[in-house]
Formats: C-alpha cells, structure tokens, sequence
C-alpha cells in the first residue's frame, strides 16, 4: 500500500499548483469570458501556457505522443483545475477530443494529437443529442453514403467548447436502432465545413458550447475514426477517463469550497464573536471535512482502477461520481449556507466554486444515473 | 376537526380564480412560469391590476384602502395567485412597511404613504442588513444624529432588493450610540433622491441584478419621517417582521414548482422511457410531495389559529424552514430534469427576449433558480436563527 504521488507525479501537481495561484488573476477574469464577445470562453494565453508546462501531455501515454495518461495523472491534473475553479476546457479538447483520435485515427489523423498536446488546436465531442439525456449508446444522427460521401443529419446538443475547436468529432448512426451500441460511428469534422451549424453560449458555470445542426453535412470517407459503426467501446473507454477527470476536478472545487468556509467561520464575527465557535456550525464544518475525506477516497478508487478490467472499471467509476454527485452537492449547498449572502454575489470565488461542483453533476451521467449504472453493474 | 374549506371559503376561491382567469395577462403568467424576470414595467403592471381590482392590499384594514382578509382568504388568495403564475407583489409597501405605519405612523405619516403605496406611485425597498449585522441585525451601525430639524444619515446598508427601482427606503439606523444594541436603534423613512445615496448594484450568482449596497454619506434626513420615538425602532423592526412571516411556508410556490418539475419529467426520455417513470426520480419528486402535503396542513393550522385571532409562536421559524428546505429540493429536482440543458446560461431567454430556449420548457431557469434561491434559507432571519428561536422556546436559556 502506498498512497502518495510518484515523485513525477509530485512535481506535476506543484508546478500546476503553483501556475494556476500565479496566474488566479487571468483564471478569474476567464471565468467570465463565456459571456463576453470572445467566442473561445476561455483564455488563449493560458491555454498556451498550460502546453506548454506539459500539463496536455500529462494527459496522454507515451505511445500517444505524451508522457503519462495514467488514471493518476488524470486525477492529479483536475484536481489541481478544480481547485483553481479552471474553466479552460481540457477535458473537451484534450481528454475527449484527443483521446478518441488518439484511440480510433489512423496515423494520418493522429497527427492531431501533438498539436493538441502543443496547444494549437482545439477539439470537442459532439455526441449528445435533446433525447439522449444521460445515455451513451443513444444516437439518431445519421450518416449514410453517397457515392464516395457520407452525409450527416441531426442535431447535437449542449456541446462543449464547440465554437473555439478547430476539428469536431461527431458521432452518427451507420446502422441499427437509436439506442444500439453497434452501427455508431465518430467523424473528425473541420468546424467550418459547409452543412454544420452552431448557435453558441455561455454556461452558467463558465466557458461556452453550442447547440450543433447537421444539415446534409457532406464529408470524405477518410473523415472517419476507425471501422464503420464500431466506434462505441472507444466512446465508453473515453467516457470513462472523462468521468475519473471530472470527478477528480469536483474534487478540487470541493476542497477549494470548504477552505474557503474553514476560513470564513474563524474571521466572520458576529454577536460579538467569530461564528465559527458556534457548536451548531463547528459540526456541520466538521460534516463537510468528512464527506471531502470520503470524496478524496471515491477519486483514488477511480483513478486507481481506470486501467484494471472493463467491469470493475465502470463499477468503481459510477460509484465514484455518485458519491461525489451527493458530497459535492453537501460541500456547494452547506459551504454558501454557512457563509450567508456573501457567498450568493458573483464576485466572491465560493459562487463560482460552487457552480462547478453542482454543474458536473449535468456531465455524462447524474447522481441517479450513476446509481442506476452501479446498480445494473452489481447485479450483472 | 374538519379538513375542508368551508362553504364561503370554496365561494371566495372561485371568485379569486376568475378573477386571475380574466385579469392576469397570459404573457405575464407565461414569463413566470418560465422563470423570466418581470423588470419594474412588469411589477407596475401587475400591482395596477390588483389595485383596480381592491386586492392589492389583503392583509390591510378597510380604513386605509385594505381587503382585511383573514389569513384563510389571504392564503386562498396566494394559493391561486401562485397556481395560475401571477407575479409576486413586491412585499417591501405593501406588506412590511404598511403595518409598521398603520400600528405605529403618524397620522400625517399614514395620509401620505399608504395611498401612494397602492396607487403605485411609490416603490419601496428595505433598509435593515449591513456588512457586519446579518444575522446579527441589531449590531447595525449606520449613524443617524439629529441636527435641528433633520438627521444626518451616514453608513450603508446591503441586500436591499429590487433598490435599483425604489424612490423611498425605510431604514434602521442607530440613533445612541451609547445604549445597549436593541435600545439605540430609530425607523427612519428616507427619500432615495436625497443628495449622498449611492445605490450600488451586486450581481448574484445566477448573474441576475437583484440586490443593491445603497452607501449614506451625510444624508439629511427631515424629523417628521421618524417612524414612532426615537431608539424605539428595534420594536417596530420586530413587529414587521412578523408581517414578513406570513406566507413564509410559501406552498404555492412549491406546488407551482412541483407541477413543474413534472412536466418537465414527463417530456424527458430516460432509458427509453419518460423520466417521471424512473424509479430514482420519481422517489425524489414522491418524497418532496409527502413533505408538501404534511408542511402545507401545517402552514393551513396555523394559519386557521391566526385567522381566530392567535398569535403565531415558534411555528411560524418551523415553517420557514420547513417551507424553504421544500422549495430548494424542488428546485433541485428541476436542475436534475433538465439534465445537460441545465448547462446553458442563457441569459436573453431569462430576460424576456427573443431568443428560443434551448432543451425542455423551464430547463433554462431550472440551473439559475436553483442557485438563486440558495438565499431563501439565508434572508428573513436564516434558518440557523430560526433553530435558534424554536430552540431558545422550548430549551431556554442561551440559544
């Protein structure tokens, strides 16, 4: 047993740590860019920077063109992103965008990959669609041939840094039912291809993403990732290492919440002394500091098992990001709670956290679905 | 014990919804429903409506232009009010500063401000919270010294809703400096276009411009708009107070909020099925409901002991918490409806413009409410104190 970070692993999260405290000036205003005129929704200098400090590469294997992609790595990275309340989409561009190129493109496409490890392109998955709520194999997006062409049809919804990628990898049904695993396939699909359409905005918790309609988009068959209508085990398998990422972000937000309220019931006074003496407050800091234990441990099994058999993998995730689902929902709603209205104005950094950690549980599946995932996994 | 409204009452509530169905614009019960802000125009609108009607004022005696409802009409009012999405009645006149003027005002003071309440005529907005006095209100410090026929007002005052649209503000201000915390305090009546206010607005965490700081510096302040004595205002603080509790339950806003949330549930596919059917769900939705039925016979017994004549005690700090513990897992229940269309934040939609909404209808609002009314447990005394208030009855001693 050994629970500390390899020696790399170690200096990643410091120099992280210590780039995102550096630079909480441009991270703070970034937040809010999503609402602005700038359609990226997030900071272009950072997202340079963070390529440049490797932190991308962190995020890929070896074989991958980078130098870790472990569920460890993973977890170090958001973690430290959450913590910082980060904006700038990683886990879009990097996580999911490059990590299906990297486990479906041919070397041609993969070519991509090192420049989303260098921080010059911009990737997002659009997958979800109105009526697939939280289900992955659910696609109605179609793609059929003609002649040499494949032509999409549909509507993806809610995709993130949709505006800013300079590729979009787009998920479509070749063949069978619109909840089957089998006949959906992804396309690496150039943003401004004629057919492909996109209303943007901003996200409540910051950054952006955009509502996507595919009118008879036409694309080469070399836009394909991998084998037709097989593209579902490398979706689940990306899915998974996103979950472990989010996860390990609300994590991040969460410590970053109950900091932030440890230090505001030792400085806030009233009746005439600091409300952190209150015994009704004392517990409920002390409810929070638990859950964030147990949310610490929800993260390594995750991680720990992002690499072991398929089951076990799902399993530990889901319960994971349930158990998350329900502490981080706690840490945000007793963390604004326990601060009063100051924590209800944007300005102060608890809203922003707070947002985060609630607003990850609208990602890849809630706390029900993750239960409902665990349960199924249990029984099986 | 009798568990039905009673023949007269069953009379007035079909006379309120009528009322509701005639009068109240669709598009303004549409923009409710959606969770759209009204803006001042919005409220106008509304407040004139009721008043054409006589209902601005239910809880208002006769003399001065009221309905005089007992409390089960006025709940019977509220209930279809909430049901058919008509606005809510900005409370800051109408009712918490009124029944301060009518029990303790002067004559001169009820001639002036009550009629321009109803007509209209005058918005105002609550001077009480501080930077340092929240919970702890009576640790107040904004000064007011008398000098000659005026106070000169300095200090500031926070959390003042919908100030950005108020001409008057009726503030706690400390009068003496010197006397113990709840002694020193007087209830002053302040005209926003006095030279040295400053309203500065905060931007909630939902993005919406709801609250204001408004900032005093050497305001001044005519003595006839004292309220009552001076160092007496902590008095008739607590009195309205116990105005702002009425309807604190708030039930209809829950049984709008639930209907909403099922709505949404039913047009939203989970698993190849509707989400209302998922047995996860729709446990939630149950169990919010259960605690609705229980809260809402609770909130009607009390109420039926007020309409007698009886004062409410600690119940009215447990249906405040009851009732906004209700109301914020409803909302959380929305938030989860919507799924990944609670992501958006799409404020032209919040607000009333063109642009359509994305997702199921009342997904847009769904994240920002949500958010947003974190604060029901925070204003109006927070739940913390109001444990400590049913604490303080029934154990005694330190609270």
């Amino acid at each position: 047993m050994n629970f500390d970070l390899t020696e790399e692993r170690q200096m990643l999260q410091d120099t992280l740590r210590r780039f995102l405290r550096d630079n909480q000036e441009a991270l703070r205003a970034s937040t809010r860019l999503g609402e602005s005129d700038n359609k990226l929704g997030f900071d272009a200098e950072i997202w340079a920077k963070l390529a440049e400090l490797g932190v991308i590469g962190a995020l890929f294997s070896e074989d991958d063109g980078g130098f870790g992609g472990a569920g460890f790595d993973l977890s170090t990275v958001f973690e430290e992103l959450g913590r910082a309340g980060v904006v700038e989409p990683l886990l879009d561009s990097a996580v999911l965008g490059g990590g299906l190129i990297a486990a479906l493109g041919n070397e041609t496409q993969k070519e991509l990959v090192e420049a989303v490890i260098g921080g010059t392109v911009h990737l997002a998955l659009a997958h979800g669609e109105p009526n697939s709520r939280y289900d992955l194999s659910h696609v109605e997006t179609t793609a059929r041939a003609a002649g040499d062409n494949i032509v999409l049809s549909g509507r993806k919804a809610v995709v993130v840094n949709g505006e800013a990628a300079d590729y979009l990898l787009i998920s479509a049904r070749e063949s069978g039912a619109s909840d089957a695993q089998d006949g959906i396939s992804l396309f690496l699909v150039p943003r401004d291809t004629a057919g492909l359409s996109l209303r943007g905005y901003p996200l409540l918790a910051g950054g952006r993403a955009a509502e996507m309609d595919l009118d008879d988009l036409h694309l080469p068959a070399s836009a394909r990732l991998g084998a037709a209508g097989a593209a579902y085990p490398a979706l689940h398998r990306a899915m998974m290492r996103a979950e472990v990422a989010l996860a390990a972000e609300t994590l991040g937000a969460m410590e970053t919440a109950t900091e932030l309220t440890r230090e505001y019931l030792l400085t806030r006074q009233q009746f005439g002394r600091p409300i952190g003496s209150f015994q009704a407050l004392q517990h409920r800091m002390a409810t929070l500091l638990i859950e964030l234990e147990q949310a610490r441990s929800a993260v390594i099994n995750a991680a720990g098992h992002l690499d072991t058999g398929p089951e076990e993998q799902a399993l530990q995730i889901a319960a994971a990001r349930n158990l998350i689902g329900r502490a981080g929902r706690l840490v945000a709603e007793e963390s604004i709670q326990l601060h009063g209205g100051i924590a209800m104005t944007e300005e102060y950094e608890l809203a922003h956290i707070a947002k985060r950690i609630v607003m990850a549980d609208h990602r890849f599946g809630d706390t029900d679905t993750q239960l409902e995932r665990f349960l199924d996994l249990s029984a099986a | 014990m009798d568990l039905n409204y009673s023949a007269e009452e069953q009379a007035f509530r079909s006379e309120v919804q009528d009322f509701l169905a005639q009068k109240l614009p669709a598009e303004m019960a549409d923009a409710v429903r959606n969770g759209k802000e009204l803006g001042k125009e919005g409220h106008d609108k509304w407040h004139a409506i009721l008043n054409d009607q006589g209902w601005l004022a239910p809880n208002w005696p006769k003399e001065f232009g009221g309905c005089e409802w007992n409390a089960v009409q006025r709940h019977i009012f509220e209930e279809e009010c909430c049901r058919a999405n008509a606005p809510r009645i900005v409370p800051f006149g109408l009712s918490m500063l009124a029944p301060v003027l009518q029990k303790f005002g002067s004559k001169a003071q009820q001639d002036h401000y009550l009629p321009r309440i109803l007509s209209g005529e005058d918005w105002w907005c609550q001077g009480y919270s501080e930077p340092g006095a929240g919970s702890d209100l009576a640790s107040l410090k904004t000064r007011a010294v008398r000098n000659g026929d005026h106070y000169v007002v300095n200090g500031q005052k926070t959390w003042t809703t919908l100030g950005q649209y108020a001409n008057w503000i009726f503030c706690l201000v400390r009068t003496d400096p010197d006397a113990k915390q709840q002694s020193g305090i007087s209830f002053l009546l302040i005209d926003m276009d006095t030279p040295g206010i400053e309203v500065r607005p905060i931007i909630l965490l939902d993005g919406t411009h709801e609250v204001n700081e408004v900032w005093f510096t050497d305001v001044k302040v005519p003595v006839e708009n004292l309220v009552g004595e001076e160092n007496k205002g902590w008095t008739y603080a607590k009195y309205l107070l116990t105005h702002e509790r009425t309807n604190i339950a708030g039930v209809g806003f829950s049984r709008a909020g639930l209907e909403a949330v099922k709505r949404m549930a039913r047009s939203q596919m989970h698993r190849g099925r509707p989400l209302i059917e998922n047995a996860h769900f729709a446990a939630r939705v149950a169990r919010a409901e259960i605690d609705l039925m229980a809260m809402s016979t609770t909130n009607l017994r009390i109420i039926s002991r007020a309409a007698a004549g009886q004062a409410p005690g600690v119940e009215s700090s447990m249906l405040k918490v009851k009732g906004t513990e209700i109301r914020q897992e409803i909302n959380d229940l929305a938030r989860r409806a919507a799924s990944a269309y609670a992501l958006p934040f799409v404020s032209e939609a919040l607000e009333g413009g063109n642009e359509p909404a994305m997702g199921p209808e009342g997904s847009a609002a769904a994240a920002p409410q949500y958010f947003n009314n974190r604060k029901l447990s925070i204003f109006g005394g927070s739940n913390e104190i109001q444990k400590n208030i049913i604490a303080k009855v029934k154990l005694g001693g330190g609270a």
